[in-house]
C-alpha cells in the first residue's frame, strides 16, 4: 500500500516495466529499477526523482495509451516528483506552496519589486534615485543594506534546502554506503546532463522525433546561471577581501561573468519556454506546470534586469532599474526552496545515490 | 495528400504490412527512386505487427561493432540455425539470410536505428544479437521516421481484403481504408503482412476449441488475411500450418498484444500441475532458454489449456518478477483452493514430489545435479522439495508468438507459384516468409534478421521490377 496514489501508479507501471525491460539502455531509471523487485515510498521518490522526463521511454513503449496496460512514465514519474517536494519540504506546513506555484512566485516578487521600487522612491533621495552616478549602485542603495538583506534570504534558502534534502535523503538511501567517487559521478552526470539525452537520441518531449534542443537549452539556463553566481562570489570576494569596490571596469571579471552568464539566462530559459508550449502535455503533470512556467520566467527577467542595469548603469535610468533588478532577485531568491528550483538538488542526490548502487552493483532488496 | 489523390496513384511498388520487413522494403524500394505506398492494416499506434513487441536482432559479424562482443561468424550461425530446425530449412535461403545479415547493423545505422549493448539478464545475447536502444517499437519508430522523409506513403487502417492477381502477376489490392474501399494500383507488390497468429477461427482448424484459450502475444492486427489471399491466388505455401511458436505466459495476461512483460520464468524452479493437480513433463529438463519455447504447447495440450506453476519461498527471487502479483498460501492445501484445484490432488503430487527429490547442490546457472527418482515424470535438473511456505503460484496459459505458414520464395524474395514457375512481380518479405528458413523452432531475433534481409531483397526486387 502507498501513501498517495500518485505513488500507486508508479509502482502499477514500475511492476510493468520491470517485466519488460526494453527501456534499460535509455538512462538511469531503469537499471535502477531492475535492481529492486518491489517498490516501496521510498524507491518510488527516488526513481521519480532520477527521471529526467526526456519521455523516450514513452514514443518507445510497447503499454503507452491506448494500449490497456496505459504505461506513461514522465507524466506518472512527474507527478510523484512534484508530490516528493511537498512531502519533504521544510517548513512542512508550505507543501501546499508546490500546487499554485506559478501565482506564489508572481505574489512573492511583485511584493518584493514594489517594496524595492516604492522603498526607494520613499527613502532615497529624489536627486540621488534620478541621477547619474557613473554605475555605482551603493550611492542609491548601501552596500551592507543590500548585503544584509540578500544574505538573510540567503541563508535562510540555505537552511530550507539543507532540512528538506536531509529528509529526502534519509528516506532513499537506507543504508547505502556513498563514496566520494560517487559524488564526482554525479557532478559528472549533472553537468553533462547524461540522463537527458533518451540514450542517444535526445528527448522526445515535443514530438516523436528525438531532439537535443531540451538538453542544450537546459545547459544554457545550468551554465547561465553558474556563472551569474560567479560573477556573484567573486565580487564577494573583491569586496570583502581585496577591498575592491564596485562598480567594476566592464572588462571585469564579475562583469564579464554575469553579463555571459547572463544571456546564457536568457537564452536558455527563452528556449525552455517555447520547447513547453510544444510539449505533449499528456507527458507532464500538467496541472503543476506552472512550477517550471514560474522558474524560468523569473531567471529571465533576473538577467534582463541585470543586463539593462549593466547597459544603463551610467544613465539616471539606474537608480529605478536597480530597484527592479533587486526586486526581482529578492523573488527569486525567497521562492528557490519553493519552487522548481529545487528539482535540480532532489536529482542530485538521486544520481549520487544512483552511482553508489550502480558500483555496489547490489540487488536491493 | 488528399485521400482522392493518394489512390488514384499508379505506383511503382506497393507494400502490404507495416513491420520491419515491410518499413526495410519501401526504403529500399525508394532509396532507388520508385514510388512506394506501404498498406498497413493497424492504427497507427498498433503499426508493425510483432515488431512492436521485438527487442533484437540475430547477426553475424566481424567482433568490432561497439555495442556487441564477438565475432559471430556465419559458419556458427548456421549451425545454430541448423540446431533449432533440426535442419528443417532452405539451405540456400538460409546461407543467404546469414550472409546478407553482416550487412545489417551497418544499414540499419543509416536509417536512424540505434543500438544499445545487452545489460541485466541479456549478457548472454551479447554475441549473438543487437539489441535495438529502446527496443522493437524504438526501432519502428526510427524506420517509419526515415520512410516517411524518404517520401515514403504510409497509410494506417489499411486493411487488404481482396488481391487482384492475374496469372501470378500482381495487378491492385482492394483496400478498406478507414472504412472506404479503395483499389490500390502497382507495378509490384511486397506482401509482408505476417502470419496469422491472432485468428483465432484460423487456428481454431488445427487446434480445435482448445485455441479459444490461446492468448496471443501480438496484436489482433496480425490475422494473416494476405497470406490466406495469395495462398487462394495460388502461391505456394511452404511451413507446417498446424505449428506455432508458443510459450508459457501468465493466464491473466491480456488476450492480444500483452508482449514480453506476460510471460513468466519460474517454471524451472517448481513444478508445473494441469487442472487435475497433476505433473506432466519435466519442468528441468534443460537450461530455461533452451526449453521456454515448448511451454506453450505442453499446455495447450492439456485440459482446458491451463496450468499451475508452483515454487517455495526459496526460489521466489530466483526468477523476473511477473507483472502480475503471484498466489500465495501458508499450505499447500489452501494453495489449491485459491488455485480451485483438488486439495488431496495436489498435496499428494507435491509429497510424491518431495520425497523423490534426490540429494544435490542447488545451482540455477548450471544443469545441476538436483534431480528426483522414483516419478513416472522426473524433474532432472534443480529438483528441491517444495516445503518452504509460503508457497506461491502463477496461473499459465499457451502465448502464441507466431505462426510457421508462409509463401515459398527465391533468393530474390520472389514468390513461386504452386505450378512451379516464379511469380513475375510478386515478392514476400518476413514472418509471411520466415517459414522458408525457420521451419520450426526458434533462435532469439532471428525473425528480425529474416525480415531485414529479405525485405531489402524484396525492396531491391520490386523496385528493379518496377523500372523494366
Amino acid at each position: 500500500m502507498h501513501g498517495t496514489s500518485s505513488l500507486s501508479e508508479v509502482d502499477r507501471l514500475l511492476t510493468i516495466c520491470n517485466g519488460c525491460r526494453y527501456c534499460e539502455g535509455l538512462c538511469a531509471v531503469f537499471p535502477a529499477m531492475e535492481m529492486r523487485r518491489t517498490f516501496a515510498d521510498a524507491d518510488i521518490n527516488y526513481l521519480a526523482n532520477l527521471c529526467h522526463q526526456c519521455s523516450a521511454c514513452y514514443s518507445d513503449c510497447q503499454y503507452s495509451p491506448p494500449h490497456e496496460f496505459s504505461v506513461n512514465i514522465p507524466a506518472a514519474m512527474a507527478v510523484a516528483r512534484n508530490d516528493s517536494y511537498a512531502q519533504y519540504v521544510w517548513p512542512g506546513f508550505l507543501a501546499g506552496v508546490f500546487n499554485r506555484n506559478g501565482l506564489l512566485v508572481t505574489l512573492l516578487t511583485a511584493t518584493s519589486l514594489a517594496a524595492f521600487v516604492i522603498g526607494f522612491v520613499l527613502w532615497v533621495d529624489p536627486a540621488a534615485l534620478y541621477s547619474r552616478h557613473a554605475g555605482d549602485f551603493y550611492k542609491v542603495m548601501p552596500h551592507n543594506a543590500m548585503a544584509s538583506i540578500f544574505g538573510a534570504v540567503a541563508l535562510y534558502a540555505v537552511l530550507a534546502f539543507t532540512i528538506s534534502l536531509t529528509r529526502f535523503w534519509r528516506d532513499i538511501n537506507g543504508g547505502t554506503p556513498i563514496g566520494g567517487r560517487d559524488f564526482g559521478r554525479a557532478v559528472i552526470d549533472t553537468f553533462h546532463l547524461t540522463y537527458l539525452h533518451g540514450g542517444g537520441g535526445g528527448c522526445t518531449s515535443e514530438d516523436d522525433k528525438p531532439s537535443p534542443s531540451r538538453r542544450i537549452f537546459h545547459h544554457f539556463t545550468f551554465y547561465g546561471f553558474l556563472l551569474c553566481f560567479a560573477a556573484t562570489s567573486v565580487a564577494t570576494l573583491y569586496h570583502y577581501v581585496f577591498g575592491w569596490h564596485a562598480p567594476y571596469n566592464l572588462v571585469s571579471l564579475p562583469v564579464i561573468l554575469g553579463t555571459v552568464g547572463g544571456i546564457g539566462l536568457l537564452v536558455g530559459p527563452a528556449g525552455l519556454y517555447a520547447l513547453s508550449l510544444r510539449r505533449d502535455p499528456t507527458l507532464t503533470d500538467d496541472k503543476r506546470r506552472g512550477m517550471a512556467t514560474a522558474f524560468i520566467a523569473m531567471l529571465f527577467l533576473v538577467a534582463l534586469s541585470g543586463l539593462l542595469l549593466m547597459l544603463l548603469r551610467d544613465t539616471a535610468a539606474m537608480g529605478i532599474l536597480l530597484a527592479i533588478h533587486l526586486g526581482t532577485v529578492l523573488g527569486l531568491f525567497l521562492s528557490l526552496p519553493y519552487g522548481k528550483f529545487v528539482h535540480g538538488l532532489y536529482r542530485f542526490l538521486a544520481l549520487v545515490k544512483y552511482a553508489a548502487e550502480r558500483r555496489q552493483g547490489a540487488f536491493v532488496e | 495528400m488528399a485521400s482522392s489523390s493518394i489512390f488514384d496513384e499508379n505506383y511503382d511498388v506497393v507494400v502490404i504490412g507495416g513491420g520491419n520487413a515491410a518499413i526495410c522494403a519501401a526504403i529500399t524500394a525508394r532509396r532507388a527512386g520508385r514510388n512506394v505506398v506501404v498498406l498497413e492494416g493497424a492504427p497507427e499506434f498498433y503499426r508493425g505487427g510483432n515488431t512492436r513487441h521485438t527487442r533484437n536482432l540475430r547477426c553475424s559479424h566481424d567482433g568490432t561493432a561497439p555495442t556487441m562482443t564477438g565475432p559471430y561468424e556465419q559458419g556458427e550461425f548456421l549451425d545454430d540455425l541448423y540446431r533449432v530446425t533440426g535442419g528443417q530449412t532452405d539451405k540456400a535461403l538460409a546461407e543467404l539470410t546469414i550472409a546478407k545479415s553482416r550487412e545489417l547493423l551497418g544499414w540499419m545505422d543509416e536509417q536512424g536505428v540505434r543500438f544499445q549493448p545487452p545489460l541485466g539478464g541479456t549478457l548472454s545475447l551479447g554475441k549473438t544479437n543487437a539489441f535495438f536502444l529502446g527496443g522493437g517499437r524504438g526501432m519502428l519508430n526510427a524506420l517509419y521516421r526515415k520512410a516517411e522523409e524518404l517520401g515514403v506513403v504510409c497509410l494506417y487502417d489499411a486493411k487488404v481484403t481482396g488481391l487482384n492477381i492475374e496469372n501470378g502477376y500482381f495487378v491492385s489490392a482492394q483496400v478498406d481504408f478507414k472504412g472506404v474501399d479503395q483499389t490500390v494500383r502497382g507495378k509490384a507488390l511486397v506482401a509482408a503482412a505476417g502470419g496469422f497468429e491472432s485468428n483465432i477461427e484460423w487456428l481454431k482448424e488445427y487446434w480445435g476449441e482448445a485455441a479459444e484459450n490461446f492468448i496471443i502475444r501480438g496484436t489482433r492486427f496480425n490475422r494473416g488475411d494476405v497470406l490466406r489471399l495469395l495462398l487462394d491466388a495460388g502461391v505456394q505455401p511452404v511451413g507446417d500450418p498446424t505449428q506455432c511458436h508458443a510459450i508459457a505466459l501468465d493466464a491473466r495476461a491480456p488476450k492480444f498484444d500483452g508482449g514480453i512483460a506476460t510471460r513468466l520464468d519460474s517454471i524451472v524452479f517448481g513444478i508445473v500441475v494441469n487442472r487435475d493437480a497433476q505433473r506432466f513433463y519435466d519442468e528441468g529438463e534443460d537450461v530455461w532458454p533452451k526449453r521456454y519455447a515448448i511451454w506453450g504447447r505442453l499446455i495447450a495440450q492439456q485440459p482446458d489449456q491451463i496450468a499451475y506453476s508452483i515454487v517455495d519461498s526459496r526460489s521466489i527471487r530466483l526468477f523476473m518478477p511477473s507483472i502480475f502479483p503471484a498466489i500465495e498460501a501458508q499450505t499447500i492445501g489452501e494453495l489449491a483452493g485459491k488455485l480451485s484445484l483438488d486439495a488431496a490432488t495436489l498435496e499428494k503430487t507435491v509429497a510424491d514430489f518431495n520425497a523423490a527429490v534426490q540429494p544435490g547442490a542447488f545451482d540455477h546457472t548450471v544443469l545441476d545435479d538436483c534431480r528426483t527418482q522414483g516419478l513416472a515424470i522426473e524433474k532432472t535438473h534443480w529438483a528441491r522439495a517444495i516445503d518452504h511456505p509460503p508457497y506461491y503460484a502463477y496461473p499459465l496459459r499457451p502465448g502464441i508468438t507466431f505462426t510457421y505458414l508462409g509463401v515459398r520464395v527465391n533468393k530474390e524474395a520472389r514468390m513461386f507459384m504452386t505450378d512451379g514457375q516464379l511469380s513475375g512481380n510478386m515478392f514476400a518479405a518476413g514472418e509471411i516468409m520466415a517459414g522458408n528458413v525457420l521451419g520450426k523452432g526458434y533462435l532469439a531475433g532471428i525473425g528480425m534478421t529474416i525480415g531485414a534481409v529479405f525485405g531489402r531483397l524484396a525492396g531491391e526486387g520490386a523496385a528493379l521490377h518496377a523500372r523494366n
